[in-house]
């Protein structure tokens, strides 16, 4: 496969090759597959890292806890797959309303592009489960295993009951987190409530028994095991969102300028007088990074841009007492035009971010809209296909149809149905009022007729008419509404 | 797969699959080793000046996927038809398993209908639960030929009205959606007479319900109808122990006014409602019935 070399960029140091003596032309044959190299990402504190942890406690409160909460006596956020019923706290949503996940699917989808066009892989760094759920199951390796250099001896040591009781453990606690995380997700379907008393006896249904552990299984193995390998060869986002980057595009970049030539030197060694950059190779970027890269050798597509290694090199910075920002958020411009802050603020609001956020904002204004003016009920009409018309009592003309009646309310409803659109139309069906149950829809066979006279003026075939169904307002709750719906009338030769 | 049916296909079928699935894995092999410039891990070709092709290996996690698709194809083939014309050794069929989920949802439906089974269709009509059943019941199995509110069409009996062609009881109701039933009226020109004597017959037919008429045709029609009288009675009340229809009412099955009644009696008719009894249960019938009969009375509760 053709590929570029990691994204060209002119500050970046050319990797080092595996060079060839004299550099001559030398062919090898190579295994295509190529055995997984553990990462051991150190532990790392600072600004950043305290926004992703601020991050992973915001998601998840969220995720875990959403389910817990209770709205008009049920469970405020439940997709209801077996009766096709999405409650979310007030909003009662059927299949029908399928448009508000499209609004959703893309309001996130312009959302990312904003960030990412001006922040880069923002998502990526802080957010995204796949980086939230490492974040968690590193945590916990760290408080078992201890930090790096522990890991790395307690892997090359040989079995013992210490490092069973630490490995051990640790997987305990892993595949803990895993089967929690399933069983939220599948509360969000099934009422999570029930689903924790069935948990006490195990009492799990066939289809909740294989998404608790499907969904256990894919976060204690993607969080646990694959981690950075997700971002590298699984996830199409990281590798399509470089059509958001441009050179104005924060990322996160080392400053080759400044930190070359690298080396290491004293505390109280004067950089200039030994020819140095500010860099002092201490290797500490790489150790943090938890795709294992060298964010010195330029931006590179397996950078999530998470920012630990801005942390540890400001940490760095500061005990050299060196300036920070050897590593730092900068746009590609900024770096070779040496942009101050407010020219890089200047250079973000460029036509591309200007026109992705004000897709963004129109989207969410009409999806808004589109929900506060949200009908309390929905109908459909549908005509009889067996007979299109016939001849009743003194010569009227029936048509027979079929009104879905949808109630998107949680409240008992009562509709008037009736029907215009030809001269004295009279609707004939069991009763003048239907009654539909809380969030139920319910069929209503209607025959709608006209006189003679009225079909003869009218002609012969199919003419239009509507059906208006009409909100009672039984209590002070409901305010007054009505559908109307189209159909037509078919007066036969 | 009519047009498949040479035994040789099934092997044409079984031989490619075997093959691909081995070529996949040998593929897999042939591609684990390649050539690359040691010095920049390239291929050494170059395309458009500086586009190079550089050795990015697969994950060898990624090969193992593709060999546990092999694996996984090749149990699934051991399981389950594939294999050209081999059943697979769990002998799955489409048609078993729609069997075998049909006899689920009957299990899953029967204590629903248990507290039915026991209850009049009078009890039934008081029900709202068991009406609300019997209406999607008949929306679904019925409704196509009877309407949506089951008043019929040309053809098709109207079951809101009282008129019956038979007993008219549930019992009976239940018995014609189980076993379906045949009307028959014969071609009577014959025994009727002359093409006149037809029509004066339709006239003296429209006279008996009061409809509009040539009253001195259903004079002369009147005699003649000793040859419907049989089966209609002599007063045209109808039979329902024959399944003739009364023709004293101004109900028209088969369409108002002398052509229609002339056409008739020229050509008879045999109008058959299908059988449903293979596709109901008759726990399923007995609430249908039920609703099918309430639709004629009055004091009947909507279904929810």
């Amino acid at each position: 496969m053709p590929s570029r070399k990691p994204a060209p960029s002119s500050i970046a140091t050319p990797p080092p090759a595996a060079t060839g003596a004299g550099g001559d032309v030398r062919e090898a044959s190579v295994f295509m597959y190529q055995a997984h190299k553990k990462i051991y990402a150190r532990a790392v504190s600072g600004w950043f890292a305290g926004w992703r942890w601020g991050l992973v406690w915001a998601t998840q409160l969220l995720f875990y806890g959403l389910p817990w909460l209770q709205w008009n006596d049920r469970q405020a956020i439940l997709f209801d797959l077996g009766a096709r019923r999405f409650y979310i706290f007030n909003l009662v949503l059927y299949p029908q309303d399928f448009i508000y996940l499209t609004g959703l699917l893309i309001v996130a989808a312009y959302s990312l592009f904003l960030f990412t066009a001006v922040a880069g892989r923002l998502w990526c760094g802080y957010a995204c489960p796949q980086t939230v759920y490492t974040e968690i199951f590193m945590w916990v390796e760290r408080t078992l295993e201890g930090d790096r250099a522990a890991r790395m001896r307690l892997d090359a040591a040989p079995w013992g009951a210490d490092k069973l009781l630490r490995k051990g453990g640790k997987q305990l606690a892993w595949i803990t987190i895993g089967l929690w995380t399933g069983l939220t997700f599948v509360g969000y379907f099934t009422p999570i409530r029930d689903l924790a008393v069935a948990a006490s006896t195990l009492g799990f249904g066939p289809w909740e028994w294989f998404w608790i552990c499907f969904y256990g299984f894919a976060t204690y193995g993607n969080a646990g095991w694959m981690r950075e390998q997700v971002c590298k060869y699984m996830c199409p986002y990281a590798r399509f969102q470089s059509a958001m980057f441009d050179k104005d595009t924060l990322i996160i970049t080392y400053d080759a300028e400044r930190g070359e030539p690298r080396g290491a030197r004293g505390r109280k060694a004067d950089p200039k007088a030994a020819k140095l950059g500010h860099c002092v190779d201490c290797n500490l970027c790489v150790h943090v990074c938890p795709t294992g890269i060298d964010i010195r050798q330029g931006l590179q597509y397996e950078c999530i841009g998470c920012a630990a290694c801005i942390d540890v090199c400001n940490g760095v910075m500061d005990r050299m007492q060196y300036p920070k920002g050897l590593i730092r958020y900068d746009t590609q411009n900024g770096m070779a035009q040496h942009l101050n802050r407010s020219q890089l603020l200047r250079r973000a609001l460029r036509p591309r971010v200007l026109v992705y956020a004000s897709v963004l904002v129109l989207i969410v204004a009409a999806l808004g809209t589109s929900l506060a003016l949200r009908s309390p009920f929905k109908v459909d009409v549908v005509r009889d296909r067996g007979a299109l018309a016939r001849l009743v009592d003194e010569g009227w003309i029936e048509n027979v149809y079929r009104l879905q009646v949808m109630n998107t309310t949680e409240r008992v409803q009562r509709y008037r149905i009736g029907v215009g659109g030809l001269a004295g139309m009279r609707t004939d069906f069991d009763g003048t009022v239907v009654t539909v149950d809380p969030a139920q829809a319910r069929w209503v066979p209607v025959a709608a007729r006209v006189a003679p006279e009225t079909a003869a003026a009218a002609g012969r075939g199919s003419h239009p008419i509507d059906f208006t169904v009409e909100r009672l307002v039984d209590t002070p709750a409901d305010s007054p509404h009505s559908v109307v719906e189209h159909s037509t009338f078919v007066v036969p030769r | 797969m009519s047009d498949f049916v040479h035994s040789g296909w099934g092997w044409f079928v079984a031989i490619t699959t075997v093959i691909s699935l081995v070529f996949c894995l040998v593929l897999l092999i042939i591609a684990s080793r390649r050539q690359v410039m040691a010095q920049d891990n390239t291929t050494g070709h170059v395309w458009d000046e500086d586009l190079k092709e550089m050795n990015n290996p697969l994950p060898r996690w990624w090969m193992w996927l593709f060999v546990i698709t092999v694996v996984f194809a090749a149990v699934y083939l051991a399981f389950y038809p594939g294999l050209g014309t081999s059943a697979g050794s769990l002998k799955w069929t489409s048609v078993g398993q729609y069997e075998v989920e049909q006899e689920k949802a009957r299990a899953a439906m029967q204590p629903v209908y248990a507290k039915y089974v026991s209850m009049t269709a009078e009890q039934l009509a008081q029900d709202p639960a068991a009406m609300g059943i019997g209406q999607r019941l008949f929306l679904n199995n019925c409704a196509q030929c009877h309407g949506s509110d089951g008043r019929g069409s040309t053809g098709f009996p109207n079951l809101a009205d009282t008129d019956w062609l038979g007993a008219g009881t549930h019992d009976y109701v239940k018995t014609v959606i189980t076993e379906g039933r045949v009307g028959n009226m014969p071609p009577m020109a014959a025994a009727v007479g002359s093409g006149e004597d037809v029509k004066n017959v339709a006239h003296y037919v429209l006279s008996l319900s009061g409809s509009a008429h040539n009253s001195v045709a259903a004079q002369l029609g009147k005699e003649k109808f000793a040859a419907c009288a049989a089966c209609h009675g002599a007063d045209g009340k109808g039979n329902p122990a024959v399944g003739a229809p009364n023709l004293t009412d101004k109900i028209w099955l088969h369409g108002w006014g002398e052509q229609a009644i002339v056409n008739i009696v020229t050509q008879g008719k045999t109008n058959a409602m299908p059988a449903q009894g293979k596709l109901l249960t008759p726990e399923q019938v007995h609430v249908l019935g039920a609703y099918v009969r309430s639709l004629s009375q009055t004091t009947r509760v909507a279904g929810n």
